[in-house]
């Protein structure tokens, strides 16, 4: 065949990275996802290194994005609270974004590892699973905040006999909000590689284009998410 | 033998937890699109908040296939039942 010069399609195979006490970390994971982190500090940097009144470069840039974070924070949680939230409704857009979009836009099949294959840093369930729980973490830590101990009493809202359910919804959220974002990257590289497989040439082009445009709606749609649940507990 | 019918079973399982996935989302996004060229008819001027809201809700009904599929590349690739 024709493909030796790519790496294998490989669904749950990893490149370990082993210390010596147990201790194994996703090699490809952890390397794209600190490229990502990288590219988005540096290009953050740069776009607020010398701030104008008349924006020009990378200072376009930011702005757009500093204005697409807080409409999406500014809508979900009000006027008076969404400035303290809007660092982690930005970051996990940022993060989330930047991820997806290294996955689809950079040709990693290029590259062979030992085992494993680069790809996308949210293409791995923990890394959603992380960024999951974190958003929980941020909504419990701004309820406990904002509300002090009056924060438990939205768990006997509307009635006491839905303590169950509202105690089963704060599982629900993180595990739907990781089985959502990880599906859907896994299900575009997915599609992608299958097509490739029976027709590498131009077929797949406007499916990856349509990835392309799923996974920024993705990252829309955690870090709406993230703040509706931020807004719900504190409103 | 065990092992075999376990793995037969679990590609059955499989589709079936793809297909009726995509089953209700299917049509809640037939129906939502619709209402939405429905609007945009009425309304033209709208198209923009309309395409959003859309865009937005669609991704939404997206996620309930995703879970199917996660259910099913989870049977398909780290089934739990087979070989222990």
């Amino acid at each position: 065949m024709f493909t030796f010069l790519l790496s294998k399609i490989e669904v749950g195979s990893h490149l370990y990275i082993n210390f010596p006490n147990n201790l194994h970390m996703h090699g490809e994971t952890v390397i794209v996802s600190s490229l990502v982190v990288l590219t988005l500090i540096l290009g953050l940097i740069l776009g607020t290194q010398d701030l104008q009144k008349i924006p020009k470069g990378p200072q376009n840039f930011a702005e757009v994005v500093y204005e697409l974070v807080k409409s999406i924070a500014f809508t979900q949680m009000g006027p008076s609270y969404y400035a303290q939230f809007l660092p982690f409704v930005a970051t996990i857009f940022l993060f989330v974004l930047g991820s997806n979009l290294a996955g689809a836009l950079i040709p990693w099949k290029l590259i062979e590892l030992p085992s494993g294959e680069l790809a996308a840093p949210t293409n791995d369930i923990n890394t959603t699973a992380c960024l999951a729980l974190l958003t929980s973490l941020a909504y419990f830590s701004a309820g406990l905040k904002i509300k002090g101990i009056g924060y438990f009493k939205r768990y006997i809202k509307p009635a006491p006999f839905f303590l169950p359910i509202n105690v089963v919804e704060d599982f629900t959220k993180p595990l739907s909000l990781n089985f959502r974002l990880f599906g859907n990257v896994v299900a575009d590289e997915l599609t992608v590689t299958v097509i490739c497989s029976l027709v590498p040439l131009i077929i797949p082009l406007p499916i990856m284009m349509l990835g392309l445009f799923a996974s920024s709606l993705q990252a829309l749609i955690f870090a709406t998410l993230a703040a509706a649940y931020i807004g719900e507990v504190i409103e | 033998m065990v092992d075999s019918i376990i793995a037969a079973a679990s590609v059955i399982a499989a589709a079936i937890a793809v297909g009726f996935a995509g089953l209700g989302p299917g049509i809640g996004q037939g129906n939502a699109a619709g209402q939405a060229v429905e609007g945009i008819a009425r309304q033209p001027e709208a198209e923009g908040k309309i395409r959003g809201t859309l865009l937005l809700s669609l991704a939404f009904m997206e996620s309930l296939t995703i879970y199917g599929l996660v259910v099913a590349l989870s049977v398909l690739f780290a089934n739990p039942f087979v070989g222990g």
